[in-house]
């Protein structure tokens, strides 16, 4: 056996007194080697101690020793120690001072209570959630109004990036997409109406489809993805970091400075980026006409205009500013209500994405259903 | 790897040796200099406090040690080896006898104060869990923290909370080297003082070298054995608080002779 082995003995020395004998190094590298064992031997308390050969010791080494001794029952004798070891005794006084008492274990309720318990956590979270967003929304409206009858409060500065960073740097990623989806709708579109002879219906198809539908949709939701989590971040951040308690002392109303600029922009730029993903649609349609069907662009254009009402591209636009409104909100919101911690700040932007694409979504089926009923 | 003996946590040299020696260190930012030829030597067991002006490098200086910022040039050294030469196994080596204090503690918020005390642990040891627990226990209560505080989340504590909790996770693995940035900024002056009796006492009991960034002038005359003035991208005096107070420069004097300066020193 080295001499730097983790070991240990008890012996009972001539007078019926324990002796417990530790050499070797006794550290936290090193005392896994001897921590069951150890834990396993019985030890009365007032057994000697017998560290001549004891090697390194630290805290972890000597709060094993003192665990050994009786600590963990709330025995407080000093321990007898027989041999020399430059730190043993201060090592043992403040470990002996710090060891734990028992451990505090969350206590569990059983189960059908636990889950009585969770369902009624659930629901009265539901109740708050649903509170916060109507409160949300009137702090909003009332903002708003605010700054409609004081419209040199608003924060154009902002107003003005938040429109670049929301709505003009999305305008390639979103004219690309619906540039495809147009192309895509005409090939389906192409194959379908062939079997009918009426590929020339194509136009119709694309037209009325991106107009209508696939346009603000498309647009919407790539704003509810890219924008949504930027909102939902840049707040919270700034949530964290009490920047926006800040703001507060500071008499700065966080919902004019950040939220209504926000809410501002994107009023402006959904229906402007829903109307250049309307038109890339519409030219990506062209272009599968043309490479699949043979109808040229022009031809494209001349039944476009004389097929696909005007009425289409309202229908298509007028939906547009709720679902700005519900983005930027949703967004917002989620900003606000990030807390300290990190984790509260991914599970925000999660649910702001989340949220506000399922907003749009059901929105947009609620519209198709007036839209019938209105027989436009 | 090959076994190196001067690796192993504790490796007892003679008591004059070095424990981190920089040399040459320079450190710039765009155009902004922070540190040129800075030369600084840590002995082994001693608490060394670094002070300085605000934006005289000294947080720099040790994230520069600690390897988190890279230097435009310089050496430096810890336990002997170069940390820009050495290979990938040796600097874990190292890191596992360093222990890091950051100064708004800089827990793992998705961790309780437990688990981010068992981190370390878990990491590096083989030992088993129950243990791990039973020491981060330990450490919590020796860094001066109640039990309760164990199984709560960063975002729960208070600010001096936090900075105990994150003493604790630096002396996790019973370091024999600890860097604390400013480590009583912010605690009540009750707090700050049982802080500082708790390092000297933990330096005294394990032999601990500490690295100490610090602006309080009671913890450089409680527990410091040696200062080190950073001015100018230099050390512009080293030495014991006597030696340093004696240096006639304008800032090291307009600092100690500045009514918080004499009140402390008294």
């Amino acid at each position: 056996m080295t001499p730097n082995s983790t070991r240990f003995q008890v012996e009972t020395a001539d007078d019926g007194r324990q002796v417990l004998s530790v050499a070797g190094e006794w550290t936290i590298w090193t005392v896994n080697r001897v921590e069951e064992q150890l834990r396993n031997t019985k030890i009365r308390y007032d057994a000697i101690l017998d560290v001549s050969e004891l090697g390194r010791i630290d805290t972890s080494g000597a709060y094993l020793i003192d665990r050994a001794l009786g600590a963990l029952e709330g025995i407080d004798d000093p321990i007898k120690i027989r041999g020399d070891h430059p730190q043993i005794d201060r090592l043992l006084g403040k470990v002996r001072k710090a060891s734990p008492a028992a451990p505090p274990d969350p206590i569990r309720p059983p189960g059908l209570i636990a889950l009585l318990d969770r369902a009624g956590h659930g629901a009265v979270e539901a109740w708050r959630e649903l509170l916060g967003t109507l409160s949300f929304v009137g702090e909003t409206t009332a903002t708003m109004g605010r700054l409609i009858r004081n419209p040199r409060r608003i924060r154009w500065t902002s107003v003005v990036a938040v429109m670049e960073e929301a709505g003009l740097d999305a305008l390639p990623i979103v004219s690309f997409l619906a540039f495809f989806i147009g192309l895509v709708i005409a090939f389906i579109g192409a194959n379908l109406l062939a079997m009918f002879n009426a590929s020339v219906f194509t136009v119709e198809l694309v037209g009325i489809g991106m107009l209508r539908e696939f346009g603000p949709i498309l647009t919407a939701i790539l704003l509810a993805g890219r924008t949504d989590s930027a909102f939902t971040a840049q707040i919270g951040a700034m949530k964290m970091r009490q920047e926006i308690d800040a703001m507060r002392t500071i008499g700065l109303d966080p919902m004019e400075a950040l939220v209504a600029p926000r809410l501002i922009a994107l009023l402006i730029m959904t229906p402007l980026l829903s109307f250049a993903a309307t038109i890339a649609g519409i030219a990506g349609g062209l272009v599968a006409a043309w490479s699949a069907m043979g109808i040229s662009p022009v031809m494209f254009l001349e039944r476009f205009q004389d097929v696909v009402p005007e009425q289409h591209f309202w229908v298509g636009i007028v939906k547009t500013p709720v679902f700005a409104l519900v983005i930027a909100m949703v967004g917002c919101r989620q900003g606000m209500l990030v807390e300290g911690d990190v984790v509260s700040l991914g599970r925000r932007t999660t649910s702001s994405v989340v949220q506000s694409i399922f907003l749009v979504i059901a929105l947009d089926a609620m519209f198709a259903i007036i839209y019938y009923q209105l027989n436009v | 790897m090959s076994y190196d003996a001067t690796l192993e946590p504790g490796h007892d040299a003679d008591a004059n040796e070095l424990v981190i020696r920089v040399r040459g260190l320079t450190n710039r930012f765009g155009s902004n200099t922070i540190h040129e030829d800075l030369d600084l030597d840590v002995r082994k067991g001693e608490i060394i406090g670094v002070i300085g002006g605000s934006g005289t490098g000294k947080s720099v200086l040790l994230r520069s040690i600690v390897g988190l910022n890279k230097p435009v040039k310089g050496d430096i050294e810890v336990f002997g080896q170069k940390l820009n030469e050495i290979s990938h196994e040796k600097r874990v080596a190292i890191e596992r006898r360093w222990g890091v204090m950051f100064q708004d503690g800089a827990l793992f918020s998705t961790l309780t104060v437990r688990e981010n005390v068992m981190a370390p642990m878990v990491e590096h040891t083989k030992a088993p869990r129950a243990l791990m627990r039973e020491l981060a226990d330990l450490k919590i209560r020796l860094a001066g923290l109640e039990l309760e505080a164990a199984v709560k989340r960063p975002a729960d504590l208070s600010g001096g909370m936090r900075k105990r909790a994150a003493l604790a996770r630096a002396l996790a693995l019973d370091p024999d080297l600890v860097f604390l940035d400013e480590p009583t900024a912010g605690l009540d002056p009750i707090g700050a003082q049982k802080f500082d009796e708790l390092v000297r006492s933990l330096s005294d009991a394990l032999g601990l070298t500490v690295f100490l960034v610090t602006h309080d002038l009671d913890t450089l005359v409680a527990i410091c054995d040696r200062i080190a003035v950073l001015s100018d991208g230099k050390v512009l005096a080293i030495g014991s608080m006597d030696e340093v107070r004696k240096n006639p420069h304008p800032w090291i004097q307009e600092y100690f002779s500045g009514p918080r300066g004499r009140a402390a020193v008294k």
